[in-house]
């Protein structure tokens, strides 16, 4: 390997017109991760995007990186295919909460439970866009679009707890507003050896605008979000005075400074414990600010390496195979 | 002893009886005494189907011969039974005057009824057509292993190989080759190893004192091109087809596949041989598998993707991706009865319109088919070379008959003939301002293939209609004609890259028997047996099917009249009917079985002599 390769960001920006709509939350995850990709230390060469359908999957074509457009669905598939083939590439699976959790839902979790080295961005903004507005597998009970004019009936996907629940051995969630963040957690999301799932809250300005607006708004979202940090406490609060307590296994909301609480007793995050990460997609539910950034970070064997690994035992123990010894293997006789 | 120039043998019993393994046993000791022969696995969907039951049924064909062999033969000669239910369903093919060495330790009045016998079939009128040898398998195999130390139930597994001596006695084999292989297959088990060699020898003593009943025959030695020979089938020979253009392309070999009925046994050849280099990937679903070859071709592998047909239904919107990317992919269909789940382990050709026609939009591929067990290897190079070359899909169809079928195989001189495919790949094909444009196209209309980890080269492909040499994203009216037009063409010009169709007999005449794929062995046999008549027919055998050799149409001109004999309701026939307007008439059968040398010459004579032929098919 030569020196790392220096990058500037517009060195990831393609010749194509960026066509989302005015103000949709893909541009901001468009530029951090082009300014995120200077950051990785991989040539640009070695950089491929591969999405499936949906206003999100439009994304490689804005890369000035090698990218693939598929079809719905099917983008972990095609990237564990590309992967195996080439373990040495760097690639990114751009998908939706349509595309990745419910056309292609079946590809996903495989592509987790395999821990193939992917960096899967899932932009979850809990509808469909591309096809004009119908309620999603994240979008709440309730949601009223064109397809469920009553609201929507059937229970949502947690994005978090079905990745995790797969074997992700990297998930974190960031948001389409914080820019510094969600370069951040792609970063690190590029460094773990393994898959690694980032869900993205991002803004559908068009078909559902503002539904992730209690997290992202100023206003609301120091009382709404908790950023997770690698053995540090779970602080949150524009006071920075309130903190997670496990009581049992129940989180709940704490003050510091009351009734005794002290920072002592505050949950510390720790993105290897095998429990926590699951705690952690149940805060939203149970009415706790949601967190953000890693939830879990372990190491296990990558799926593509652990294929190289064999293949070279067996050919180790074989010797490497020749067609005209191969036909020639097993019984044959001669005719004259 | 009475020479023959060919027998027809069927084993048959329950699916757990070891019917296939016998076949199996009988017919590579054929050939290695240099017999040409052909097989014919038939077995149940279920893996064990209810016991004595006729769904349980499975049986082993093969026809061994002195002379050229091209099918595993229309009807038995002999029938080995190894229980009431086996003769149920065999009986009616069997040929006239025959015999059945019928195993009456399991002809009982349990398996009777098993069966919906009512009484011992073998005591009935029907039977006095036959030769009927009453052997006592299951005990004597019993018998002769009463010193044996393994336990009963291993002791009456071995009463095939009792049942394979006696075959073995009839046809003058030698026991050598097999005692070799259960030798080498329980080499940790010696126990095992006496046993089975003690049936095999038992049967062929006891057939060896009943001489007086049954014939001793004789099978010379075929006269066969000089050549090593071995065994294959065409599963077998479709992974190493692949296999060696790989070699030819120096490119790695990749596999993304599904288990699938009857095509699974290519997924399971090509992952024993990681020492090629080569990358199996068993998928979560059909989708994934193809999409997983996608990902792979667009890193630069050599990439397949095999199935069957309910399979390749799922693959349709992958493989339009794959088209409109233009990517090099090969894409096996090993056909199966159809439609729907169908007939899974039975043959049929009626994946030839999905091949043709199984996608959304205008999609055409480049279509190739096997002929025979060994061809696989051929053609599946032939699919190989065909897809790198021209950088489009291409799908190589075969059918469960010659997948499982097999057959001695000349071996081929891999150095003259399957040594060198040159690949699309490119390292430098920048233009003066340093841009690399993906569909830059040369005289054949061919894209260069850049991979990922190339310099200069990154560029995006997509499955939306795409301007041409560009890629860009483009809903230009005149440019959606324009690549479409380009996509067809591209295909078209592949017949100037496959051989020109040849003829097997006169160029004109009063017939041209038209088949294509795995129906060869039969149209073959059929077509020589009215030549040797001395009747003007000739067969003209597609491999290439689309694009067609560019004589096809010339030479279904010089006939009077076309016959397309086919194991569907009628696709090829419709298919050449409309593009040369030849008036072909269709010989059409689905019954899950391939066809009989005798219904072709019945059927090709009736047509000849103004009789007309009587089409299975014919729902009118």
């Amino acid at each position: 390997m030569s020196e790392k390769p220096v990058y500037k960001k517009k060195d990831f920006i393609s010749d194509q017109e960026v066509r989302w709509c005015p103000g949709c939350g893909d541009y901001a995850i468009l530029s951090s991760i082009q300014m995120a990709m200077t950051k990785l230390g991989k040539k640009k060469e070695d950089i491929v995007f591969i999405s499936g359908i949906g206003c999100s999957s439009r994304f490689p074509y804005y890369m000035n990186t090698y990218g693939l457009h598929t079809i719905h669905g099917r983008a972990p598939a095609v990237a564990t295919g590309l992967k195996l083939t080439n373990p040495n590439l760097e690639v990114w699976v751009i998908t939706g909460d349509g595309d990745g959790l419910s056309i292609g839902g079946n590809h996903l979790i495989h592509a987790l439970r395999r821990n193939v080295n992917l960096n899967i961005v899932l932009f979850n903004n809990e509808i469909y866009g591309l096809t004009k507005g119908q309620y999603s597998p994240t979008s709440s009970v309730g949601t009223v679009t064109k397809s469920t004019p009553f609201g929507s009936i059937d229970e949502a996907f947690n994005p978090a707890n079905l990745s995790i629940g797969a074997g992700a051995t990297f998930f974190g969630r960031t948001l389409d507003t914080d820019p510094k963040h969600m370069m951040e957690i792609c970063k690190q999301a590029s460094e773990h050896p393994g898959v690694s799932m980032i869900e993205i809250f991002q803004n559908c300005v068009i078909f559902n605008d503002k539904v992730h607006d209690e997290y992202t708004n100023r206003k609301t979202r120091d009382e709404t979000t908790v950023f997770l940090e690698h053995g540090k406490p779970l602080i949150f609060s524009k006071a920075k005075n309130k903190g997670i307590r496990l009581n049992g296994f129940t989180p709940e909301v704490v003050t510091i400074g009351e009734n005794g609480v002290t920072e002592d007793d505050l949950l510390v995050h720790n993105e290897k414990d095998p429990t926590l990460p699951l705690i952690y997609t149940q805060f939203r539910g149970l009415g706790l600010p949601v967190p953000m950034g890693v939830f879990k970070k372990v190491e296990l064997p990558v799926f593509e390496d652990a294929v190289v690994d064999q293949m070279d035992k067996v050919k180790e123990k074989k010797g490497a195979g020749k067609m005209s010894d191969l036909i020639m293997s097993g019984e044959t006789w001669e005719v004259k | 002893m009475e020479k023959l120039e060919s027998v027809v043998i069927r084993f048959s019993g329950d699916s757990g009886d070891g019917m296939q393994l016998t076949g199996t046993q009988f017919s590579n000791t054929s050939a290695l005494m240099g017999n040409d022969l052909s097989t014919f696995p038939d077995f149940p969907a279920e893996i064990r189907a209810p016991q004595g039951t006729v769904a349980g049924v499975s049986g082993f064909q093969v026809n061994i011969g002195s002379s050229e062999v091209n099918t595993p033969g229309d009807e038995p000669d002999v029938l080995i039974a190894m229980n009431p239910a086996a003769l149920k369903a065999n009986i009616g093919s069997l040929k006239k005057g025959g015999t059945v060495i019928a195993n009456i330790d399991a002809f009982t009045d349990s398996n009777f009824k098993k069966c919906g016998y009512d009484s011992n079939p073998l005591k009935t009128h029907d039977m006095e057509t036959y030769k009927v040898i009453e052997a006592n398998i299951t005990s004597q195999t019993l018998e002769a292993l009463k010193d044996s130390e393994i336990d009963n139930k291993s002791k009456g597994r071995c009463k095939n190989f009792y049942a394979l001596g006696i075959t073995y006695f009839m046809f003058g084999r030698d026991l050598e080759p097999t005692i070799k292989w259960v030798q080498e297959k329980f080499k940790k088990r010696p126990d095992l190893v006496d046993a089975n060699v003690k049936a095999l020898k038992a049967g062929r003593n006891y057939a060896e004192t009943i001489e007086t009943i049954v014939s001793n025959y004789e099978i010379p030695a075929a006269k066969i091109s000089p050549g090593t020979y071995r065994h294959i089938n065409g599963n077998t020979a479709t992974a190493w087809g692949l296999m060696q253009a790989a070699e030819a392309a120096d490119l790695k070999l990749f596999l993304g596949s599904y288990p699938i009925t009857p095509a699974s046994d290519i997924l399971h050849e090509l992952s024993r041989h990681k020492n090629f280099g080569i990358k199996t990937f068993q998928a979560e679903d059909e989708i994934a598998a193809i999409s997983s070859s996608i990902g792979a071709s667009f890193a630069g592998a050599l990439s397949l993707t095999t199935s069957s047909g309910p399979g390749i239904a799922l693959k349709g919107e992958a493989l339009g991706l794959a088209m409109i990317y233009e990517i090099p992919l090969v894409i096996v269909n090993i056909q199966r009865g159809g439609p729907s789940t169908g007939l899974p382990t039975k043959t049929e050709q009626s994946d030839l319109n999905q091949a043709f026609h199984g996608r959304n939009g205008d999609c055409p591929l480049i279509i190739v088919a096997a002929s025979r067990p060994s061809d696989c290897f051929h053609m599946a190079y032939e699919a190989a070379r065909l897809t790198l070359e021209h950088m489009t899909p291409v799908m190589l169809l075969t059918d469960g008959y010659i997948a499982n079928g097999a057959e001695p195989w000349k071996l081929p001189d891999l150095e003259k003939d399957y040594s060198k495919i040159n690949s699309k790949v490119t390292t430098s094909s920048l233009e003066e301002d340093g841009s690399y444009l993906p569909y830059k196209r040369d005289e054949k209309l061919v894209r260069p293939w850049a991979i990922p980890g190339t310099p200069g080269h990154e560029h995006r492909l997509g499955g939306l209609e795409k301007e041409d040499i560009t890629g860009n994203v483009c809903y230009d009216p005149e440019n959606h004609l324009h690549m479409s037009k380009i996509r067809a063409k591209k295909v078209a010009l592949v017949a100037d890259n496959i051989p020109l169709q040849e003829i097997e007999g006169e160029d004109s005449g009063d017939l041209l028997v038209v088949s294509w794929g795995g129906t060869y062995g039969a149209t073959h046999m059929a077509v020589r047996q009215l030549q040797k008549k001395g009747r003007k027919i000739s067969l003209m055998h597609l491999k290439y099917i689309n694009p067609l050799p560019k004589n096809v149409g010339d030479l279904l001109k010089k006939f009077k009249q076309i016959l397309v004999p086919e194991l569907n309701m009628g696709q090829m026939v419709d298919i050449l009917n409309a593009k040369f307007k030849c008036d072909a008439i269709g010989y059409n059968k689905v019954m899950g079985l391939p066809f009989k040398i005798s219904e072709l010459v019945e059927s090709m004579e009736g047509l000849m002599d103004g009789k007309g032929i009587q089409n299975p098919a014919d729902f009118s």
